[in-house]
C-alpha cells in the first residue's frame, strides 16, 4: 500500500459483510479438499482394494475373483512366519540399539555442544540427503571378509561369543543377522535422534541445578528428571524407528543372507515375481494389522503411565 | 585413576561422539571408494587412487539419466505435496469444524504405516484400474507419502503464529489476499520450507514404494538397486558424495541465513 493514496474507504455496511460470512464457513473445507481426496484415494481406497484382492482366488491367466477365500491368511501364516518372527525381532533389535546409541548424541547437542550444535545437527541431518542405499552398500564394504572390523571383532574374541549367540557364522559378519540388524539401526538412527533431540531441547536447564540443589546426583537427575521428561521424544523416536525397521526389506537383502530375509523381502517376492497377489495382500494385511495393534498398545501403555 | 575419572565425567560426550561416528563412517566410505579403480565389476575392495569417475560421472549407461528422472519427480512431488499439506495444515490450525478428528487420524496414518504395505496396496488400486505404471504413478505415489510429513512441519510452525498479526493487518485495511502474502506466509515461511525439503529429501531416495509403482520407470534409487546386483559403478560413490556435500552446504547455509536473521532483530 502506498502512502500517497487518499484514506481508505469507509468499513462496508452490513448485507456486504454477511456474505462473505457464509463464504467463509466453507473456507477450511476448501482448503482441505485436494489434499484428503489425495489421501482418500491413494491411501485409504488402496487399502479396501488390497483387502478384497486378499480374499480373491484365481490365477493370472484366467483373472482373480473375490470368493471370500480366507484361507490364505491362514496359509499366508503357516508358510512365512518365520519371516515375520525375524522381521519383528530384527526391528525390535535396532530399535533398542538405536535408543541406546542415540539418546548419548541427542543428549550430547542438547545440552553439551555449545557451538559446535549446529554442525553436528549438519552431520546427523546430511546423511538423509544422501542416498541411503549408497550408504547402505557401504556397509558391504566396512563390514567386509578380513576387513578392518572382522579383524578387530576376532581379535577381541567378539565374534566367538556372537557365533555362539547365532549372531555372527563362521566369523564373518556380512550375510549374518548382526549385519541386518547393524545396517537397520544405522539406517534409521536419524528418526530416533530427531525426536529425542527436540524434546531435550525444550527442557528447561534450571530444573537440573534445582536437581542439583536438591543434593540429586547426577545419575539420580538423569533417572528422575531429565528421562522422564524426555518420553514424548522416547515414544516417538522408537515409533519412527521400529514402524519402518519392520517393514524394511533393504537391509536384510543387501547385507543379509537367504537365512535373514524379512517379511517385507516376501511381499516384494510375491508382489512383483510369484505374481500371486492375494497371498501378497494377505500378507501385507497381516504385517499392518501386527505393527497398527503393537503401537496402539505401545501408546496406550507410555501415555496414560509412563507420560505423567 | 585419573583416567578412568575423566571417562566417567565425559562419558555422555565420548557416547555421542561415538555414535556420531558410526552415523559419518558410510559416508566416509563412500568419499573415499570415490576414487577407486576396482579391479572387477565390484567397487567393494580398495584397489588403487584413481580420479576417473571424478572426471567422468556420467560414463555409466543409464545412470545420469535415471539421476535427472529421480530428481523431476522429486521437485514435482514437492511442489505438490508441499502446497496440498499446506494448505490441511492451515485449515487444521485456522478453523473449528466437524471431523478434524478423523482427519487427523488419516494424516497419521500414512506416517504410522510400513513402507512396504502402503506401497503394495497401492499397487492394487493401478493394477485395478489398469493404469500404466511409470512417471505419474510414481509421481502420485509420492505426493501421497510426503503429504503427512508437510502437514506435521507447517502445523507446528502455524501452531506458534500470533493470530493477532494478521488481525493487526486487516485493521491496517489489508485485503484477505494482502494479509496472506505479506503477513501470513512470511511468517510460515521456515515452516513449509522445513516441510518442503522433508518431502524432496524423501521422495528423492525412497526406494520401497517406487519399486512396486514405477513398471519399468528406473530412478536413481532402483539404479542403485540394480548396481547391487550387477555391479557397482565408481560413479555411484561419486553422485553419493556429491550429494553428502551439496546438503551439508545447502543445511549450513539455511543456518546461516537463520542466525542472521535473528541476530538482525532489534
Amino acid at each position: 500500500m502506498s502512502l500517497t493514496k487518499e484514506a481508505p474507504p469507509a468499513p462496508a455496511t452490513e448485507p456486504v459483510l454477511r456474505k462473505p460470512s457464509t463464504r467463509k464457513r466453507l473456507v477450511p473445507y476448501w482448503l482441505l479438499l485436494p489434499g484428503i481426496l489425495w489421501l482418500v484415494v491413494f491411501f485409504a481406497l488402496p487399502l479396501v482394494y488390497q483387502a478384497s484382492t486378499s480374499v480373491q482366488t484365481g490365477s493370472l491367466e484366467k483373472g482373480f475373483e473375490v470368493t471370500w477365500h480366507f484361507q490364505t491368511y491362514w496359509d499366508a501364516l503357516t508358510d512365512y512366519y518365520p519371516q515375520f518372527i525375524r522381521s519383528l525381532l530384527y526391528a525390535g533389535t535396532a530399535t533398542i540399539l538405536c535408543l541406546l546409541l542415540g539418546y548419548p548424541l541427542a543428549y550430547l547437542i542438547a545440552f553439551k555442544a555449545g557451538r559446535w550444535r549446529n554442525l553436528v545437527l549438519v552431520l546427523v541431518i546430511a546423511p538423509f540427503f544422501t542416498s541411503f542405499l549408497i550408504r547402505t552398500l557401504a556397509w558391504k564394504t566396512i563390514l567386509a571378509d578380513g576387513g578392518a572390523v572382522v579383524d578387530v571383532l576376532n581379535t577381541l574374541h567378539v565374534l566367538d561369543v556372537t557365533s555362539w549367540l547365532g549372531w555372527t557364522e563362521n566369523n564373518r559378519v556380512l550375510a549374518t543377522p548382526m549385519a541386518v540388524v547393524c545396517g537397520l539401526t544405522y539406517n534409521f538412527l536419524p528418526f530416533m535422534i530427531l525426536p529425542l533431540y527436540t524434546s531435550l531441547e525444550r527442557i528447561d536447564g534450571r530444573l537440573h541445578e534445582a536437581a542439583g540443589d536438591l543434593y540429586a546426583t547426577p545419575a539420580t537427575t538423569f533417572r528422575k528428571v531429565t528421562f522422564p521428561l524426555s518420553m514424548p521424544g522416547v515414544v516417538s523416536g522408537t515409533l519412527l524407528t521400529f514402524i519402518p525397521a519392520s517393514g524394511d526389506y533393504v537391509n536384510a537383502e543387501l547385507l543379509g543372507s537367504t537365512d535373514t530375509k524379512m517379511v517385507g523381502s516376501v511381499i516384494q517376492t510375491q508382489f512383483l515375481r510369484v505374481l500371486d497377489y492375494p497371498t501378497a495382500a494377505a500378507l501385507s494385511f497381516i504385517l499392518m494389522a501386527v505393527v497398527l495393534i503393537m503401537v496402539t498398545v505401545y501408546i496406550r501403555r507410555s501415555g496414560t503411565e509412563d507420560l505423567v | 585413576m585419573p583416567v578412568l575419572r575423566w571417562l566417567r565425567r565425559h562419558l555422555i560426550v565420548i557416547a555421542g561422539l561415538l555414535t556420531l561416528a558410526y552415523m559419518i563412517l558410510p559416508n566416509i566410505v563412500v568419499m573415499v571408494f570415490s576414487f577407486n579403480k576396482p579391479n572387477g565389476r565390484f567397487n567393494y575392495s580398495w584397489q588403487r587412487f584413481s580420479v576417473d569417475a571424478w572426471k567422468d560421472p556420467c560414463g555409466v549407461a543409464d545412470m545420469c539419466g535415471s539421476l535427472s528422472l529421480s530428481l523431476q519427480i522429486a521437485v514435482w512431488a514437492t511442489v505438490g505435496a508441499t502446497v496440498l499439506g499446506t494448505m490441511i495444515a492451515f485449515a487444521l490450525v485456522r478453523y473449528r469444524f466437524r471431523a478434524r478428528g478423523a482427519i487427523n487420524s488419516l494424516i497419521f496414518l500414512p506416517m504410522a504405516m510400513p513402507e512396504v504395505v502402503m506401497a503394495a496396496s497401492l499397487l492394487t488400486l493401478f493394477l485395478n484400474m489398469g493404469a500404466q505404471l511409470g512417471f505419474w504413478t510414481i509421481l502420485i505415489a509420492h505426493i501421497m507419502f510426503c503429504l503427512s510429513f508437510v502437514v506435521t512441519a507447517v502445523k507446528a510452525r502455524v501452531m506458534s503464529m500470533d493470530p493477532r498479526l494478521e488481525e493487526a493487518a486487516r485493521d491496517l485495511y489489508a485485503g484477505p489476499v494482502q494479509t496472506f502474502v505479506r503477513v501470513t506466509l512470511p511468517i510460515a515461511a521456515p515452516g513449509i520450507a522445513a516441510g518442503a525439503l522433508l518431502a524432496f529429501a524423501l521422495s528423492f531416495d525412497d526406494f520401497i514404494i517406487t519399486n512396486f509403482n514405477a513398471g519399468s520407470t528406473v530412478t536413481f534409487p532402483m539404479f542403485v538397486w540394480g548396481s547391487a546386483q550387477r555391479g557397482t559403478p565408481v560413479q555411484i560413490n561419486v553422485i553419493g558424495t556429491a550429494m553428502f556435500i551439496i546438503a551439508v552446504l545447502v543445511v549450513l547455509a539455511g543456518q546461516l541465513i537463520a542466525n542472521r536473521r535473528k541476530n538482525a532483530r532489534p
